[in-house]
């Protein structure tokens, strides 16, 4: 493991210009190039916003603001997009990268801190343009605002842990890329992201708990809606599992390392 | 601190575990056993010393390139070890996994930095990196614009800018224009005088021998020889020939060389000689001087066609001319058993001073790949002397005619007198 952190930091001048090279190839060949960064999860809140605050006339308790359901929607997005890049980039990392993978050696470790680094720029500029918003629509944000990078790394170690397990068995087995992303369309939903948790009917309210991603989300609707302090508890075994979880998936790549290079 | 590699007992093995599951399980538990198992590579244990040059040879699927995979250390070792000291470089195939939407430049970083160089000794680097590919403004476009060809000098360019202390070279070497094999060769070499290890997979024979101090014959994933680049060149080249009904002999040749033999045997060479004009043999040529070369097979079964090839091959090996009875117009049908056919091909002896041998063929077409009836390597050694021509150098005799004059500037027509002659 330390071997592995080691060699993390000797790349370490590699990892940050890939993540520069990744942001800039990304956009390299389109007209509004970063501006995509942001337009794509703004867009779908933009429709959420429309559908569902006009179809169900959502109003939030205890907020005196006519947009607090758009409020309410991007502060969850802000989470939820950070989780499912993470976890969907990873998903494939290893089959995308499988042509440097057989050619050259470099530590495994380094393509992760890729991915994350990158996503982490997105969600900054997905932050800023949220904060913009909520200016603009005459919201702003309390204290309750420092528990954010908290939370920021609560997320990236939760779909880091479980986007690398899923990503090494998915080079063994296939399938798995093919029923994440259906799983993650169930998580979704699953998690009031688009609905708050009081209109679940109360006796399938305590399934929630078995969602490692709701106190998370809640935590980001906190903190940018409501400026309260996220619910340490629930956060606290969340962020226990976050550490088993990346335990588990770099024991996993160190195990599965010598047998992967021969499948991709 | 300099190559040294040392590769003992090595084997890899693509294992079918019969379901997945079972291969995670012997993650945790390593004693479980695959269903089964198909060794690519097996037994293979040699020692590059530092400094040294070997070349690896051998049929697609020998297991070349999985075994240079296994040293450079992107695929891992199912048995044995590798011991290597100092950095390793490889050039594996083509391509670095370029981006194609990123310039030959910024590639060139990223490939530079997944080598593990910091950003400070890749800025360095960098203009000696644009100045070997040669690629002109190119080199800050998109990769998708460029020729295989470019991207390969891009590729070689960046493997090589930073001097390793083993190279490990795959098949790179045939890839681009004359002129790029020629730099690349002219690099490879320069390593090689600053006591770079090399390792280099090639199907180019006279790259292999040009380069190597050894060679290290693969066969269906065993070393088959390990030896001195011309003999185990003149295996393999007998292995290639059909496999069928061939049998292969080594013998020691009086020179100390391994001499080579194989064939079906239908026809075989019973003779093999340099005369001079006169029909005596000749053990030293003079530079320029009338030979001929005689040459006797004997029918053993009926035949439908014959064809003779001889080849001409300096002190390294290197053929210096070869031609055979296909290419001259003059292949003898239907030759019955027992026949005895006699060749006699006068040349003037136009190679420059050294040792030299003589392979010769009997087949029926145009090469020995199939149906080769005897190949012999050294089936005939000579020296050429130099005592009646001119001191020269290199390996072949090109009369010169040399004219030398003066060019008067001064009047404006350029008044050329011959002022020396010689020939």
């Amino acid at each position: 493991m330390k071997a592995m952190l080691l060699a993390a930091w000797r790349y370490r001048f590699f990892i940050l210009s890939s993540i520069k090279t990744e942001l800039y190839s990304k956009f390299v060949r389109s007209r509004l190039g970063g501006l995509w960064l942001i337009l794509n999860p703004l867009a779908q809140v933009v429709i959420f916003a429309f559908v569902l605050s006009s179809v169900l006339s959502a109003r939030l308790p205890g907020i005196n603001n006519h947009y607090a359901y758009a409020i309410y929607l991007m502060s969850g997005t802000l989470g939820w997009s950070l989780f499912s890049e993470i976890v969907n980039r990873c998903l494939t990392l290893f089959i995308d990268n499988g042509n440097i993978l057989k050619k050259l050696v470099f530590p495994k470790i380094a393509l992760p801190l890729i991915v994350t680094g990158s996503a982490l720029v997105n969600n900054l500029l997905l932050f800023a343009a949220i904060l913009a918003i909520f200016g603009l629509l005459g919201h702003v944000p309390g204290s309750a605002l420092i528990f954010l990078p908290l939370l920021t790394v609560l997320t990236i170690g939760l779909a880091l842990g479980l986007g690398l397990v899923l990503g090494v068995l998915n080079v063994f087995m296939r399938d798995i890329g093919q029923v994440v992303p259906v799983v993650m369309q169930f998580l979704f939903w699953l998690t009031p992201i688009v609905y708050t948790a009081d209109i679940i009917p109360g006796e399938y309210r305590d399934l929630l708990k078995l969602n490692p991603l709701v106190p998370i989300i809640a935590g980001y609707q906190n903190t940018l809606l409501y400026d309260r302090a996220p619910d340490w508890v629930a956060l606290g075994w969340i962020a226990l599992l976050s550490l088993l979880l990346l335990v588990f998936s770099l024991l996993l790549l160190r195990k599965a390392a010598p047998d992967m290079v021969d499948q991709l | 601190m300099s190559g040294h590699l040392r590769v003992h007992n090595l084997g890899k093995a693509y294992r079918d575990w019969g379901s997945e599951w079972r291969r995670m399980v012997s993650w945790l538990f390593p004693g479980i056993a695959p269903r089964k198992a198909h060794w690519v590579l097996q037994e293979v244990s040699f020692t590059v010393r530092p400094g040294e040059a070997v070349g690896i040879v051998g049929q697609n699927g020998a297991g070349k390139s999985t075994l240079l995979k296994l040293i450079t250390g992107t695929t891992h070792a199912s048995q044995g070890k590798i011991e290597s000291a100092g950095q390793v470089a490889a050039i594996l195939e083509l391509g670095m996994g370029f981006n194609p939407d990123l310039t030959g430049r910024q590639n060139v970083r990223h490939a530079a930095g997944l080598m593990g160089h910091s950003p400070q000794e890749i800025e360095q680097a960098m203009p000696g990196i644009e100045a070997f590919a040669e690629i002109g403004e190119y080199f800050d476009q998109p990769v998708r614009t460029y020729s295989s060809g470019m991207q390969m000098r891009v590729t070689f360019s960046v493997a090589t800018a930073f001097y390793p202390d083993l190279l490990i070279v795959d098949e790179a070497l045939s890839v681009g224009d004359t002129y790029f094999q020629h730099k690349s060769f002219e690099r490879i070499r320069e390593f090689q005088q600053r006591g770079c290890s090399l390792l280099i997979v090639s199907h180019d024979r006279a790259a292999v021998q040009a380069l190597c101090d050894r060679v290290i014959l693969l066969d269906q994933g065993r070393v088959l020889k390990d030896g001195n680049p011309e003999e185990v060149m003149d295996f393999y080249n007998a292995l290639i020939a059909e496999k069928e009904n061939q049998k292969r002999v080594v013998l020691q040749h009086s020179s100390g060389k391994l001499q080579t033999v194989s064939g079906s045997g239908e026809a075989i060479l019973k003779r093999v000689e340099l005369l001079n004009i006169a029909g005596q043999p000749l053990e030293f040529a003079g530079v320029g001087q009338a030979v001929q070369l005689l040459i006797e097979a004997e029918i053993n079964r009926d035949i439908p066609q014959l064809v003779m090839g001889y080849m001409i091959k300096d002190r390294l090996g290197q053929t210096v001319f070869g031609t055979n009875t296909w290419f001259t117009g003059q292949v003898v049908s239907d030759i019955k058993a027992a026949s005895r056919i006699e060749y006699r091909v006068a040349f003037p002896m136009n190679l420059g001073p050294g040792s030299y041998s003589i392979a010769v063929a009997l087949h029926a077409h145009a090469t020995h790949i199939t149906e080769n009836y005897e190949w012999r390597d050294l089936a005939c050694v000579f020296q050429v002397t130099n005592h009646d021509q001119n001191d020269f150098v290199g390996s072949t005799w090109m009369t010169p005619v040399i004219e030398i004059s003066e060019i008067n500037q001064s009047v404006g027509q350029a008044q050329t007198k011959p002022a020396l002659r010689a020939g």
